[in-house]
């Protein structure tokens, strides 16, 4: 007999715990799935063996295993995808927490107009402006709609910021390009590494706006809103592919399962992999989910009212195209809408050396801290004379820099990889620089889109999803704009050395080196049916009892880290179910 | 017990002796630092890698990181020691390495395509250069100068060299990124030995606390490193 439960979320990380939390609260039972391993703060986190850069960044202990599945890449449409074989690019999560355990901290809103970019560009410099090729839209959602979510997420994830506006009132130093708030950050700001606080005095003198980035890393001990409670951050520097041995990053396994476990509704099962979701014969209900138990090789199908996708991006779609949810998007006839808009970021890590009685001390740090201008991000400058379209926060981030991580990165780029030069160029970089991201949006084409693999599959027989995925000119012009505005900065820094790194003309992504694992798009919300998978309460349009919960909503790929909006949108949704879906199941929008 | 990538040897010695009543009834941990300490004055014993293997990873090692003003080379840090234990956890298995064919050759940037796990890219990589030096000097790699070592270090890199079924860049790209892993992981994998590679940079360890350090100004944090089973430098 097929058991059967209120509500199946597929996936524990940010968003399936959220909405597991509120679909609780309303009442219902839910059975969350996760296709990883359990992970408790107190077992894998514990110090020191947590603290091991080789057992956790270098062999990437929190990350997805790819051994059991992966996806196939290519750049262009004429290309034979070849699998993704060796993590690098990017590093989704697996095990309980997702990517919610091994993120950073970076804990942000979304500039308004992102949301309605295309409406935006349009009113700022008319239709012509928009390239050829380019599926430039709006989410169908405001800033306004979403600011009581934001607000919700962050006393949830204890989110340490300075706020510049909050109900119309200036109140501090914050981010002046940022929008009014209802209130404050829970916790004040991080405070600046020495890195950092260079790059706000040079960016100020600059003439630009820097402010401290908001971050999911307690400045003090906080205790959330569900009663979870945070320790203050130590800079200790693990943050980044590491699961916070001091509970001061926010995670699903601090921030909101202690509270969940213990909630009777409430069960979660590890090691669980969906297959698909199963529909009924009309193609438009869901009836439950069919999964594999990986240990066991055993499948097991359950049933259910509600179903809630929360996987990392691609994996929701890869879940909506193996169950038939939507019809699979095709570049050629521009039609369906499974698998369009994928998006992803640009980002240039450049550097900039101080003079050698200057130590940056670059092990200190926190995932979420730092300091940020957002003069050349969103619509916050004037993209008439420069012909593109979106932009780039510029900021020193310093995360924690591990021994390893900087030694496989020293040298290249004209100067020796190995022997005693490199030696002098690794010792000199990882006591006296510091680096500076151009961390920018990405948006979506034709001819950009996930679809099934005719070739490879994973281990449990499945076809792996296929990226057909490129750098585009747009995107390029717009990163080598922003990375030309870091010069003075660096200068104003007093820099002896600098590296400005940035992409060029025709450069094909490259899968061999980690960029970010901000992946966005594939399953996009919208207000059109024929451009969207889903609507803007990120219900299919197709099949109204699923939900999908995620970066895969993003149309495009945006300046901002994309944690605080996935948290607000899983809250947003939530509402919505509670409020209007429970009482009724059935379409929010009609088509 | 068999060493894994959870519980390499030294820290199973290590926790073996935690395990013990001795341990907690000493005063300090006098019993743990001797074991450590004998432990290490043992020339190592690989178990992996052939003596002739071990004789080749010990001298390339050593070019691509060699000591020098900054500091101790690969020789000193006992990356080939690593190199060793690593071939014995399941990364030398390609764990977590999507390893399904078909195995097609695309781009460069569409990253690694050939059906080797690590331990087949060493055993076939370091026949492969030896068969190159021996065909070029005459002699096998280890015997060779230092100069025509980095010669052949540097074909390798440059991608003009094919060691049978992998290309040499592939082999030298693996070699150069456990190399460093060697020298600048835990010492608790066998590398890094004495925490020489953090003392150069500067790296403090498994300190992993800086409230106080948040920012001062630019000034050298002053304390020495320290690793997981708590040997300071």
């Amino acid at each position: 007999m097929v058991k059967h439960v209120d509500a199946i979320i597929v996936g524990a990380g940010w968003a399936g715990s959220i909405m597991a939390k509120e679909l609780t609260e309303a009442g219902l039972s839910v059975v969350m799935l996760e296709r990883g391993a359990e992970r408790t703060t107190p077992v894998e986190g514990a110090y020191p063996e947590s603290i091991d850069e080789l057992r956790g960044a270098i062999r990437k202990r929190l990350f997805q295993n790819l051994s059991q599945s992966t996806l196939t890449i290519r750049n262009t449409m004429d290309q034979t995808a070849l699998p993704y074989r060796q993590l690098a690019a990017f590093l989704p999560g697996e095990g309980v927490g997702g990517a919610g355990l091994h993120w950073s901290g970076v804990h942000f809103r979304v500039a308004p107009e992102d949301l309605r970019l295309r409406s935006a560009i349009i009113e700022r410099y008319g239709e012509k402006f928009i390239p050829e090729g380019m599926n430039l839209q709006d989410y169908g959602v405001s800033y306004d709609e979403l600011e009581p979510f934001f607000d919700k997420a962050e006393k949830v994830f204890g989110t340490a910021g300075e706020a510049y506006k909050v109900q119309g009132k200036i109140v501090g130093d914050g981010n002046v390009f940022s929008p009014d708030r209802s209130d404050n950050f829970p916790l004040p700001a991080m405070k600046d590494t020495f890195s950092a606080s260079v790059f706000r005095d040079a960016a100020k003198n600059a003439g630009y706006h820097p402010y401290s980035l908001p971050a999911a890393n307690a400045s003090r001990q906080y205790t959330n809103t569900y009663g979870c409670q945070m320790g203050p951050c130590n800079f200790c520097g693990y943050c980044s592919g590491y699961d916070c041995y001091l509970y001061s990053k926010a995670s699903p396994n601090v921030n909101i399962l202690p509270v969940l476990r213990q909630d009777p509704r409430f069960s979660l099962i590890p090691n669980a992999h969906v297959l698909r979701v199963d529909l009924d014969s009309t193609k438009t209900k869901a009836t439950g989910v069919t999964y594999l138990d990986t240990k066991t090789r055993k499948e097991t199908s359950l049933s259910a009212d509600l179903i809630i996708l929360g996987a990392f991006q691609f994996h929701n779609v890869h879940l909506m195209l193996m169950s038939g949810i939507g019809k699979p998007y095709d570049p050629v006839s521009n039609t369906g809408t499974v698998g369009r808009n994928f998006v992803y970021q640009t980002i240039t890590s450049s550097r900039v050396w101080l003079p050698p009685s200057t130590y940056t001390n670059q092990f200190v740090g926190a995932g979420g801290a730092g300091v940020a201008i957002d003069d050349f991000n969103s619509m916050n400058f004037d993209h008439g004379p420069l012909g593109f379209v979106g932009g780039s926060p510029v900021w020193v981030n310093q995360a924690g820099v591990k021994p390893i991580a900087a030694a496989l990165g020293a040298g290249g780029g004209g100067t020796p990889r190995w022997g005693s030069a490199y030696k002098d160029s690794l010792v000199n970089t990882y006591k006296h620089s510091l680096g500076i991201d151009a961390h920018g949006s990405n948006m979506a084409y034709r001819d950009v889109y996930l679809d099934l693999d005719p070739t490879w599959k994973d281990a449990y027989g499945q076809p792996l999803l296929r990226m057909t995925f490129t750098w585009k000119d747009n995107d390029i012009r717009m990163n080598q704009y922003v990375v030309s505005k870091i010069e003075p900065i660096a200068r104003a820094m007093g820099a002896t050395k600098m590296n400005l790194v940035h992409l060029n003309a025709g450069q094909p992504f490259d899968t061999r080196t980690y960029q970010t694992t901000h992946l966005g798009g594939g399953a996009i919300m919208g207000e059109n049916p024929q451009t969207s998978a889903i609507n803007r309460y990120l219900q299919s349009w197709d099949v109204s009892n699923v939900f999908v919960i995620g970066s895969n909503a993003f149309p495009q790929g945006m300046g901002y880290n994309p944690t605080g909006m996935v948290a607000a949108l899983a809250y947003w949704a939530a509402h919505h179910i509670r409020a209007t879906y429970l009482k009724s199941p059935g379409p929010l929008v009609k088509a | 017990m068999e060493p894994t990538l959870n519980n390499p040897l030294r820290r199973s010695v290590m926790k073996g002796l935690l395990g013990t009543t001795s341990f907690w009834v000493a005063s300090g941990n006098a019993h743990w630092a001797e074991a450590l300490a004998a432990e290490a004055a043992q020339p190592y014993q690989p178990a992996f890698f052939n003596a002739a293997e071990y004789q080749f990873l010990e001298s390339a090692c050593e070019r691509l990181f060699p000591a020098d003003h900054n500091g101790p080379g690969a020789r000193a840090l006992g990356v080939a020691e690593f190199l060793d234990r690593q071939m014995q956890t399941p990364y030398a298995l390609g764990e977590n390495w999507y390893m399904s064919g078909p195995f097609e050759q695309g781009p460069a940037n569409l990253g690694y395509q050939l059906p080797f796990v690590p331990k087949d890219l060493y055993r076939k990589g370091i026949a492969g250069v030896e068969h190159y030096a021996r065909q070029q000097y005459g002699k096998g790699f280890a015997a060779l100068s230092a100069l025509q070592q980095d010669e052949i270090l540097t074909a390798l890199e440059g991608g003009s060299v094919q060691l049978g079924d992998i290309p040499g860049r592939v082999f030298f790209e693996q070699l150069r990124t456990n190399t460093l892993e060697g020298a600048f992981a835990d010492p608790l994998y066998g590398g890094n030995r004495g925490l020489g590679g953090w003392v150069m940079l500067g790296f403090p360890g498994a300190r992993a606390d800086f409230m106080d350090w948040v920012n001062q100004e630019g000034a050298s944090y002053p304390i020495g490193p320290v690793s997981i089973s708590g040997e300071t430098a």
